[in-house]
């Protein structure tokens, strides 16, 4: 996985609630067997005016210009905001996939849902959850001021707003470190074999049915 | 020692570490694999020189892409016309061949949907832990089994450790005490609960469901009221252990041996919550003030009696949510005071994770029965939940009452539940579905869903519009009957 730096992201208003993995990236893009190349096909359908298929040349599709995200102020943007029960919906891991691939590296909101939340972290994505009233604050703020960037520190957990605001998150131990140091959690886990192995007897002799090698 | 929620249980039972920062190691019993969510896992593994830690605990199906014609089908992986979907499919069967991982393929009489499949084989069993990359995976539940979805980096993780990084969720317990309407559905049920609490509203919670209206409902009653959980925002829903649960399990072909049957049993009767365990939330509803519900929206939360009429969105709670309803309005092509019976369809769809099971296709044939698809109706279909629950419906004579009725009768599959494959909606086509989600373009770009029962599906086809299945004249009889 790879590291998150601090970053000094422009950020991009996503003005709309419950925004669901069916909207994040639709479903004809979850046929691809890899994990990379569904940035152009990031919120596909509000993106574009037509229909999109995988294997086709986006840039030659119409844009819808009433998109945020196809405004030329938000070119380039890293850090997404966006309203409460953001990634709720399915368990694909296409939606962060595509927000990496398209340049995302933090997304702020109220709420996430859970699956979503967990699959993120696992790509290096960090989420920001605020309270309602800072993220409509943020909303204002970001649509008020073309280029309007937040200073994301990860290690100080805190964003600094281009006022010079600071405003301080939570995010659990274990994800920030596993994201500061980019790890990999596969790894971090079979260092642990032998618990493993000794829950796995245990478990076996209270309830041998579970097992069908036996 | 202190009286336990069921969900709390479970998770003592698979917690194999605690970290001091409140995230832990828990062991994974059964990991259901499909093709969507898993090459990018077992490419991982590949790559990194890693093997499946344990096989026998792995079972995989291919559901998502798999065409649902028998024209389709009867030639197999060959038999699938889209490129991608094949590929998709190919991969999972060589996978599963080169790990070693035992595969219900395409034509295999076992194959179906996963969420159907696992019950179906005694693969789902109570005090397991049960995932899938697939978030209906919260279906298995109702076997009192802790079971989520997850993404394809937990189901690489899975594979490798056997165990998944994890937080203890909340408890919430949501009680459906009472007597149900003659005509009102587990389906309802659980449509009544999300409009209720809302999409978020069990997010961060297992949901125990509980209350005499759940003990009363078979099997695949509860089935379909967990595979919801998610849209109510849990990962996780549950439903204790009792003779329901036991009964459906005895003889299935992953269940315990003779042998091991009884002891089996004695271990799952602990799985229920103690009289006086703690709930971080309760919710209660009366099961007789429960009516079939329609949902006029694009999340599952947009639902209402079918006896109302489309809500204003000028009644909303806040600005956010006026905005999200009157999006939806544009978008499902409905104006405020509509009357729900009022709204025509152009397609029905009876299938899915939430409603393929044999009790659901019997509940929908009760009502087609002698009768006749509405002329507005362009395509009715009825695709079962897995191959073992299409010859069963078949040995039980449902499929000649769909065909006879104007319905198509398919192959297993998800199909138009999310449209991977051909089956799917047209832009500013309507459909009646039975299954869980109406987001936009979830059943094809611009396509219309409304989420219902299998008899409010079935009575909407007859009509070619909603109508109030409990003024329907059909042969009714309760649930448990019917599976009996
Ligand atoms: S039937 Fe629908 S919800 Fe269920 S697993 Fe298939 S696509 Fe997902």
């Amino acid at each position: 996985m790879k590291k998150f730096e601090r970053l000094q992201g422009l950020v991009a208003p996503l003005d709309r609630a419950n925004v669901d993995t069916d909207l994040i990236i639709p479903k004809q893009f979850l046929k691809s067997i890899k994990r990379t190349g569904f940035g152009p096909n990031l919120f596909d359908e509000l993106r574009y005016l037509d229909e999109g298929y995988p294997g086709q040349d986006a840039s030659s599709r119409p844009l819808n210009p009433d998109f945020v995200l196809n405004q030329s102020r938000y070119r380039g943007a890293q850090v997404l905001l966006a309203r409460r029960n953001f990634g709720c919906g399915s368990s694909r891991e296409h939606a962060p996939w595509a927000l990496d691939d398209f340049g995302f590296r933090a997304v702020i909101a109220p709420s996430f849902a859970d699956i979503f939340y967990n699959n993120s972290f696992k790509n290096g994505i960090l989420l920001i959850t605020l309270d309602e009233e800072t993220v409509e604050r943020l909303f204002q703020e970001t649509e008020a001021s073309e280029g309007y960037r937040l200073d994301v520190d990860l290690e100080r957990q805190q964003l600094t707003t281009p006022g010079g605001e600071t405003i301080t998150f939570e995010v659990d131990p274990f994800r920030k470190h596993c994201l500061l140091e980019g790890l990999d959690d596969i790894g971090l886990t079979l260092e642990q074999s032998g618990a493993i192995h000794d829950f796995e007897r245990r478990h076996r002799a209270a309830r041998p049915w579970l097992f069908r090698d036996a | 020692m202190a009286s336990q929620t069921l969900y709390d249980k479970l998770w003592a039972q698979h917690l194999v570490t605690q970290r001091d920062d409140g995230s832990a190691l828990i062991y994974i019993d059964r990991h259901l694999l499909h093709e969507v969510t898993s090459p990018q896992a077992f490419e991982g593994l590949r790559l990194a020189g890693r093997k499946p830690w344990r096989r026998d605990a792995n079972l995989a199906t291919p559901d998502h892409n798999v065409p649902t014609t028998l024209k389709e089908r009867s030639a197999g992986n060959a038999g699938i016309l889209d490129d991608v979907s094949r590929i998709q499919v190919e991969t999972l069967d060589a996978n599963c061949e080169s790990f070693d991982i035992e595969e219900f393929r395409i034509n295999d009489e076992r194959q179906g949907i996963v969420h159907v499949v696992g019950p179906e084989q005694g693969a789902t069993l109570p005090g397991m832990t049960v995932v899938c990359g697939d978030s209906h995976t919260a279906t298995h539940g109702a076997f009192a089994a802790l079971s989520h979805g997850i993404g394809t980096s937990e189901v690489e993780h899975v594979l490798a450790t056997q165990c998944l990084i994890a937080q203890k969720m909340k408890n919430m317990q949501v009680r459906v005490e009472g007597k149900l309407g003659l005509g009102v559905t587990a389906k309802d049920i659980v449509l009544a609960i999300i409009g209720r609490i809302g999409t978020a509203g069990g997010t961060g919670y297992a949901i125990e469901f509980a209350g005499s209206a759940i003990r009363e409902l078979s099997m695949e009653g509860r089935m379909t009221i967990c595979n919801m959980a998610i849209e109510a925002g849990a990962r996780v829903g549950l439903v204790a252990v009792d003779d329901h649960t036991i009964d459906y399990l005895k003889g299935r072909p992953y269940a315990p041996s003779t042998e091991q049957w009884s002891a089996a049993v004695e271990a799952w009767r602990d799985l229920v919550s103690d009289d006086g365990a703690h709930f971080d939330k309760i919710v209660e509803l009366d099961a007789a003030e429960i009516e079939p519900q329609v949902t006029w929206g694009t999340s599952p939360e947009m639902v209402v009696n079918v006896s109302a009429e489309v809500p204003d969105p000028a009644g909303a709670a806040d600005e956010t949510v006026t905005q999200g309803m009157t999006r939806a309005l544009e978008y499902m092509g409905l104006s405020a005071g509509q009357k729900i019976t009022d709204i025509q369809l152009d397609k029905v769809f009876i299938g899915s994770c939430t409603n393929s099971r044999i009790e659901d296709l019997r509940e929908a044939a009760k009502v087609a029965k002698g009768r006749k698809v509405a002329d507005n109706i362009q395509l009715a279909m009825v695709v079962p939940g897995s191959g073992l629950v299409k010859r069963l419906a078949e040995a039980e004579g449902l499929d000649k009452i769909f065909v006879e009725a104007g319905f198509e009768w398919r192959e297993p599959g998800c199909s138009m539940c999310l449209a991977m494959n051909a089956d799917k909606l047209g832009a500013g086509e309507r459909c009646a579905s039975t299954s869980n989600r109406n987001f936009e373009g979830r059943q094809g770009y611009g396509g219309r869903t409304h989420l219902v029962s299998p008899a409010m599906a079935a009575a909407a086809a007859i009509e070619g519009h909603f109508v109030d299945v409990r003024e329907y004249d059909y042969d009714r009889g309760n649930a448990r009957e019917m599976s009996a």
